[in-house]
């Protein structure tokens, strides 16, 4: 029994002595993302991301008089163990704001514990909407700000009259696609015109798949694909649709969660003219993108590539800095009222804005790849404010998140009343 | 051979009692119930091990005692955590509907109510309707049967089948794990009803506890468990101390031979593999209400063979060497991943353990199958003199790792 | 919608003169249209840009062409210091210049210049409106691409261009293609109905997926409904039966939908009637609390409806009576039925043969599957099937395979060659790795077969995290040959990737490779010999040590240029092992044991099996993994020993 013991104290001590270490006169702050893991590709970037831009403020002086200082934990891509790290963070480390997380089920893992223990949480990727936390704020793009821009582009721009959505099997391409198959109904497109498929996570055998889309072309209408494919699936896909000949001018395919990095992993001279949608590319053309590119590549290295979700963030910092200042203290309570309304730059030149719903105002961009694995930007929208429970679903219409206003992030318009305060995870 | 169950068991009087030590320790060190020593988050890392503990045993059960590798238990733990989970969703979402819809100006419907829980729970994955088997999510007995029973014929079905056709050895292993794995593709599916890769969450909102603090409830699920490991040592411990044991223990040496002798080979396996099935469901259903979210990543066959892994590093065929082995591997997991452990600068190359705890655990599975077959349980044998006679390279039977001198002599 | 677009700017073309964007009499200059719309060519929207292009177009002015062209491949800028329209071309540093009428202006750096790029729909339209220009054009690649992109927008009014250039084409294979895409823009859009019959006869029997394209819009079909009595105008395929072709709820939308009916009255509308309803807690005469059921409900709406305080909501059996009274019938979007039927039969007649080729296609799919299957598990069925060794990092050292090409790949640029370096190397380090593993771990644990898969397990998740820590978690690129690429194409239906061939034919070359290694050589002989008897083989001079270390390096190097052959269909990342080592287990086990045509029967079944129900639900790739797995499961219980079985010593235990 001794070594069990034994890796028990030793474990205690550990977790104590993280408190020993803690300072007073510092403002914590919590990264939560996976360091290990099948996720630690996508998180590890946003970590450095965010140690970089608390370095920055720091030698700009710190927030409050206060000197920032980052609590890295790593959820090692283990959903139950991001809820134990948020705790952790919360109570043990006693950090003022979160910021982390990939995937919807890591933010749903959190949920409770934040919400429970009243913290503050930076979600800087894209999701499926249908949520609004008063303890998170949401700095990706909810559906309104990717899906359906993209699906009409489709519609208006390329003339796409049959839609092929392809998705890997979880909750935000199984959400977006319920989604998009109700806005495309409600734009005439019938049921028997969208085709859907959802394969598992890493998949790799893709002919068949790729041969029903093809197929759909017999009824003479133009196909298009969109495609909520997640990470190294996407490579098989792409392989496949090159091999099939297929080009972007015959079955165009739209991706969600295909940028810079997915692109780095195969040859993409024969995907020249598929096209993504995010709100910033790399190439995004303006002083601010360039400058921060330079500082970003001298931080961590030459070769590394700045993508959406690390733009997310920095918008998320910079407005969580304001709030602090606005509201001189980094009590949540105080901090979430005076993030509403506040307005930062972000980087492809337009304003974000915080919107009462947790969400933010931003540009779509839809991008087509290019050679070099690098997006032209064919298409900028203005900012378009997010929404938390989609206009495109029945039961979603009706629901409304306001924070400032009404104090509820699920409040039914139709009956007057806030159907709940806490979310549902 | 007539000695009582605690004379031939001595180690069960001292497992529960470091045990009680352990947990009283705890209580006192905690922050509810005592001088808040230890955080709320490390208490429920303890409770969860505790469970891990409890899977260990039934693990340990089946191959350390009857010599059968099962890979697929940890299927039956995370089926118990979801049978559990169902409920907790279920009673905390009905509680939020009904507050919801009292407020409208009609009295909700039965119906409404229903629709409404399957909203909330299902919206998520972009479903609207409960599926069938959620029959019973609404009753908190209903579902705890179905914790036992679910996993429980389960195992006997499949368990039936396998020991039916022989398939023995590393067959049933590979079955087993194919059982795990075609079990994980199937939850990972929106259309199996139980909301696909997001699986359940919020599990540790325990519906009618709202206003109960984490601190505490952490702490009554440590009770809990320790309660359960306690209550499952000691039955494992008679199981496999009388005749029973005997006859299993004979069907890890040799089937072939017990099978002549005239016993029912298939039946006692049959019956361990249910049995321990259902202890590690019952482990499930008290992790994952401490976890707070369980998905199919938890059923993936990595997780059955980490299982394997932690009774053979804590020893084969001896219990508490399967509670050691579960308890310390997945401690030092948690610290080497958790960033906490010190990074050692070579100079040259910094080991950073988040990188190569992996490789570290990997290779000490090698290091203890090759060189210290008993795992840690063996440094017992060393402190009570037991020694492995020299038998020139015959086995005394096909499982060198597991306790069989002490056996042997009784 | 888009031959609608194409035919708006097609239509504007050739009223061009009179249109409204040239009012002044004579035409304006290319660069003055360029100019006067300025906003739309700088953000231009497939929507609107349409008269713009066909006043470029139809101008006249033969720079219209230039401009027209080089806005669509990225050759028009506008330069940022004066704001004009620039004709550029890329160079190293920056662009070459020349002014919309053609003359020099110049270079400039990259950051001066706005590079437009128009989408791929504003491109279409330009190419459509290119198209009158390029069909008798001298290059036949721009006759082509001009061909190419009526193909892709069919429009009614690109008929006259296109037989007005079959005559003066020269090349036969444009020739051969104008005169397919004339018949089937004729069968589409030619005003005569008799000129149309024959251009759908002519394709009887053709499987072109765009003669389907083209012939399915004449068949499309929408469902009407009209009391009955009436007539219903249009070319009516066919009545539908409430109940058994539509359901009654069906017919009554489509009813409601076409104001024959009023709505039905949801759930939440008599809530929300009821609601309004309430006086002093009661709803006509029922207590609110007592409205918890539906039934309740609905009598406190009847009461209501009796009161005359709410409109009168159609009942079930209402219902059936309205529907009862109408007719519906779906018809043909193409208004001639001679055309339709002509169209049907033709579509009737491959129906058969069409069904055939997409199991043709299926079967190819299978056998790819197989294929891929069956070279994962080879390596396998040589340790595990001829030596009993269970080998858990059997994956791993696929992984090393596919990381050997990628490094490979990084040293020489040349793919082919590359490829040529890679597959022994890749061969020789994993049969390296397996030859170091066999003799550290797996020699001392012949006789705990079930430890070796404990320790071979920790060197798997070892090797796994290795590879994370030296080539990150990111997926890496290991690209084919240029003459890889593509697909071999039987026909619209029937294709397979040439990378899948190769991969066939890889497993087909190693199938025979173990058949003579085993059969023909010295080493077979005694690999046998040591499997079915160690110590008998050694009495005979036979070193099973060697023999054991030589079987399981073979088998690891195998699974190397397996793991090459998996990363260029596919991915190369540190999980690639992952994903085949239950499947290839299983591969090995259904097919029996130790019988390398066992495995090979394996591979096929599990192949064919996955496919099958793909076809089965093609909407859920996961669910045919599920349920290929469980069949297995079921299919070991009865057969144990799998498909082709060991029989006699042999078997062993």
């Amino acid at each position: 029994m001794s070594n069990f013991k034994g890796a028990l104290l030793a474990s205690a001590i550990a977790m104590t002595a993280g408190q020993a270490f803690a300072q007073d006169d510092t403002i914590k702050i919590g990264v939560l993302h996976s360091l290990s893991g099948s996720m630690a590709i996508s998180e590890t970037t946003l970590k450095d991301v965010m140690l970089m831009l608390i370095e920055e403020q720091n030698a700009k002086g710190g927030v409050l008089g206060k000197q920032l200082e980052a609590v890295v934990v790593d959820p090692a891509s283990d959903w139950p163990l991001f809820a134990e790290k948020a705790r952790e963070l919360m109570t043990v480390s006693n950090v003022d704001v979160m910021f982390g997380c990939w995937t919807s089920v890591s933010r749903k893992s959190v949920l409770p514990v934040i919400e429970e223990l009243n913290g503050l949480l930076f979600y800087p990727v894209q999701y499926e909407g249908e949520e609004s936390s008063k303890n998170v704020f949401y700095t990706g793009a909810a559906p309104n700000q990717q899906a359906i821009p993209a699906t009409d582009y489709f519609l208006e721009e390329l003339g796409v009259e049959k839609f092929a959505l392809l998705g890997t099997d979880y909750v935000y391409p199984r959400t977006t696609n319920n989604i998009l198959d109700s806005y495309l109904k409600s734009k005439g497109i019938a049921e028997s015109d969208i085709f859907v498929n959802y394969t598992p996570f890493g998949h790799s055998d893709w002919s068949k798949i790729v041969a029903d889309v093809v197929a759909l072309g017999a009824d003479g209408k133009k196909v298009g694909v969109i495609s909520t494919i997640n990470g190294d699936a996407n490579i098989g896909f792409y392989k496949e649709l090159a091999a099939a000949g297929i080009s972007a001018d015959d079955i165009p395919v739209v991706a969600f969660s295909v940028g810079e990095e997915e692109l780095s992993g195969l040859d993409t001279s024969n995907l020249v003219g598929h096209l993504a949608a995010w709100n910033y590319f790399q190439t995004a053309e303006s002083e601010l993108n360039d400058e921060f590119i330079a500082k970003w590549k001298a931080f961590a290295g030459e070769n590394r590539v700045f993508n959406d979700p690390m733009e997310a963030h920095v918008i998320g910092f910079n407005m969580w800095v304001q709030a602090v200042e606005a509201a001189g203290t980094t009590d949540v309570d105080a901090v979430r009222s005076a993030m509403y309304g506040l307005e930062t730059p972000n980087l492809t030149g337009g304003i974000a804005k915080m919107l009462p719903n947790h969400h933010l105002t931003k540009p779509v961009l839809i991008g087509e790849i290019r050679a070099d694995g690098q997006f032209d930007i064919i298409s900028a929208t203005d900012p378009v404010p997010g929404d938390a429970w989609t206009d495109f679903l029945p039961e979603s219409a009706v629901l409304e998140a306001d924070w400032a206003e009404l104090g509820c992030g699920m409040y039914n318009t139709e009956t007057k009343t806030c159907v709940q305060i806490k979310s549902n995870y | 051979m007539t000695r009582t169950y605690l004379a031939r068991n001595p180690s069960v009087l001292w497992f529960l009692l470091i045990l009680s030590l352990f947990t009283l320790g705890v209580t006192v060190l905690s922050e509810a119930y005592g001088v808040a020593f230890l955080s709320t988050s490390f208490i429920k890392t303890l409770g969860k091990t505790l469970c891990l503990c409890l899977a260990a045993l039934a693990m340990d059960l089946i191959w350390g005692y009857a010599g059968i590798l099962s890979l697929g238990h940890m299927a039956f733990f995370a089926l118990g955590g979801y049978m559990i989970g169902m409920w907790l969703m279920y009673a905390r979402t009905e509680g939020i509907v009904i507050t919801a819809l009292s407020n409208e100006a009609l009295p909700a419907t039965a119906q409404e109510i229903q629709n409404g829980i399957a909203g909330q729970i299902f919206g998520v994955v972009g479903a609207s309707e409960l599926p069938s088997v959620w029959l019973f999510a609404h009753s908190l007995p209903l579902q705890l049967m179905l914790v036992v029973l679910v996993p429980g014929i389960l195992a006997l079905i499949f368990g039936w089948l396998a020991f039916r056709s022989r398939v023995t050895g590393v067959y049933l292993s590979i079955l087993t794990q194919a059982m795990t794995l075609a079990l994980a593709l199937y939850l990972f599916q929106n259309d199996s009803g139980l909301r696909g890769n997001n699986g359940l969450s919020g599990l540790q909102n325990i519906p009618g506890l709202a206003d109960v603090s984490q601190d505490r409830i952490s702490v009554w699920f440590l009770w809990a468990s320790a309660f359960a490991l306690g209550l499952g040592y000691l039955l494992v411990a008679w199981v496999v101390s009388g005749k029973f044991g005997s006859v299993i223990r004979a069907i890890r040496d040799d089937e072939a031979r017990v099978r002549f002798l005239g016993y029912s080979v298939e039946g006692y396996k049959l019956f361990v593999f249910t049995l321990t099935a259902i202890i590690a469901a019952i482990a499930g259903a008290l992790y994952y209400p401490q976890a707070g979210i369980i998905n199919p990543a938890e059923l993936a066959p990595i997780a059955s063979i980490y299982l394997a892994v932690w009774v053979a590093i804590g020893g084969r065929g001896r219990l508490y060497g399967a509670v050691i082995g579960a308890a310390a591997v997945s401690l030092l997991s948690s610290w080497f991943t958790g960033g906490r452990a010190p990074s050692i600068n070579l100079g040259f190359y910094t080991i950073n353990w988040v990188d190569w705890w992996l490789i570290l655990l990997g290779l000490s599975f090698v290091g203890v199958t090759l060189f210290a077959p008993k795992g840690i349980g063996g440094l017992f044998d060393l402190l009570q003199g037991l020694r492995s006679p020299d038998r020139k390279g015959a086995a005394l039977g096909p499982d060198d790792g597991s306790l069989m001198e002490k056996e042997a002599k009784e | 919608m888009r031959a609608a677009l194409a035919a708006i700017v097609l239509a504007l073309l050739s009223l061009m003169p009179l249109a409204a964007l040239a009012q002044t009499s004579p035409p304006l200059s290319a660069v003055q249209i360029v100019e006067d719309n300025r906003a739309q060519i700088e953000k231009p929207s497939r929507q609107t840009i349409g008269p713009v292009i066909a006043g470029l177009a139809g101008s006249g002015d033969p720079q219209a062409l230039v401009i027209l062209s080089a806005w669509a491949n990225r050759g028009l800028g506008v330069r940022k210091s004066d704001g004009a329209f620039v004709l550029i071309s890329e160079t190293a540093d920056g662009y070459v210049l020349r002014a919309l009428d053609g003359s020099d202006a110049g270079t400039a750096a990259r950051a001066d210049i706005t590079e437009l790029r128009p989408n791929a729909g504003v491109r279409g339209v330009i190419a459509t409106a290119l198209v009158q220009f390029n069909l008798s054009d001298p290059d036949p690649a721009r006759r082509a691409d001009a061909l190419t992109t009526i193909a892709r927008d069919p429009a009614p009014e690109l008929l006259d261009p296109l037989r007005a250039s079959i005559d003066a084409e020269t090349d036969p294979v444009l020739r051969a293609r104008k005169d397919r895409l004339n018949r089937l823009l004729t069968l589409r859009f030619d005003p005569d109905s008799a000129t149309r019959i024959a251009a759908v006869e002519s394709f009887s029997g053709d499987l072109g997926l765009d003669l389907r394209g083209a012939l399915n819009p004449l068949l499309a079909t929408t469902r009407r409904a009209a009391p009955l009595g009436t007539a219903i105008d249009g070319n009516i395929a066919r009545d539908l039966k409430p109940g058994s072709d539509l359901t009654e709820v069906e017919a009554y939308d489509l009813l409601v939908a076409a104001n024959l009916a009023p709505a039905r009255l949801t759930p939440a509308e008599l809530k929300s009637a009821l609601a309004a309803n309430i006086t002093d807690g009661a709803v006509a005469g029922i207590p609110l609390a007592d409205l918890n059921t539906q039934a309740a409900r609905n009598r406190a709406y009847t009461a209501l409806e009796v009161a005359g305080t709410v409109p009168v909501a159609a009942t079930d059996e209402e219902v059936t009576q309205i529907v009862a009274g109408h007719r519906f019938v779906l018809t043909y979007s193409e208004p001639d039925t001679a055309v339709t039927t002509a169209a049907q039969a033709v579509l009737t007649g491959i129906e058969v043969k069409l069904g055939a080729m997409q199991m043709a296609d299926l079967a190819l799919d299978a056998l790819s599957l197989a294929s891929i299957y069956f070279l994962a598990a080879i390596g396998l069925a040589i340790t595990f099937g001829v030596m009993r060794v269970i080998n858990m990092a059997h994956g791993e050292f696929i992984m090393m395979g596919a990381y050997t090409g990628y490094v490979v790949q990084l040293f020489i640029p040349n793919y082919t060659l590359s490829l040529i370096v890679a597959l022994p190397l890749a061969f020789l380090v994993t049969f390296a790795a397996g030859v170091a593993m066999e003799r550290l771990v797996i020699r001392h644990l012949y006789k705990r077969p079930l430890e070796t898969l404990l320790a071979t397990f920790g060197i798997s998740i070892a090797l796994q995290q290795l590879a994370k820590n030296i080539f990150g978690t990111q997926a890496r690129p290991l690209t084919s040959p240029a003459w890889l690429d593509g697909a071999l194409t039987f026909n619209d239906i029937v294709s397979i990737s040439y990378i899948r061939v190769a991969i066939f034919v890889l497993a087909l070359v190693f199938l025979m490779f173990f058949l003579w290694l085993m059969k023909r050589t010295r080493l077979g002989l005694e690999v046998r010999a040591v499997t079915q008897n160690p110590s008998m083989a050694a009495s005979m001079g036979i070193n099973p040590d060697r023999i054991n270390m030589l079987t399981f390096g073979l088998g690891s190097g195998i699974a190397g240029i397996a793991g090459i052959a998996i990363g260029l269909f596919a991915k190369v990342t540190s999980e690639l092992g992952n994903d085949y080592i239950v499947q290839s287990f299983m591969t090995v086990v259904v097919g029996g044991v130790g019988n390398i045509w066992g495995t090979l029967a394996g591979a096929l079944m599990i192949g064919t099996l996955q496919k099958g129900i793909e076809w089965f639900n093609p909407s859920n790739t996961l669910a045919a993994q599920t349920y290929m797995i469980l069949f297995i499961i079921l299919f070991i219980q009865f057969r144990p020993r799998g498909i082709i079985a060991l029989k006699g010593r042999a078997a062993g235990d």
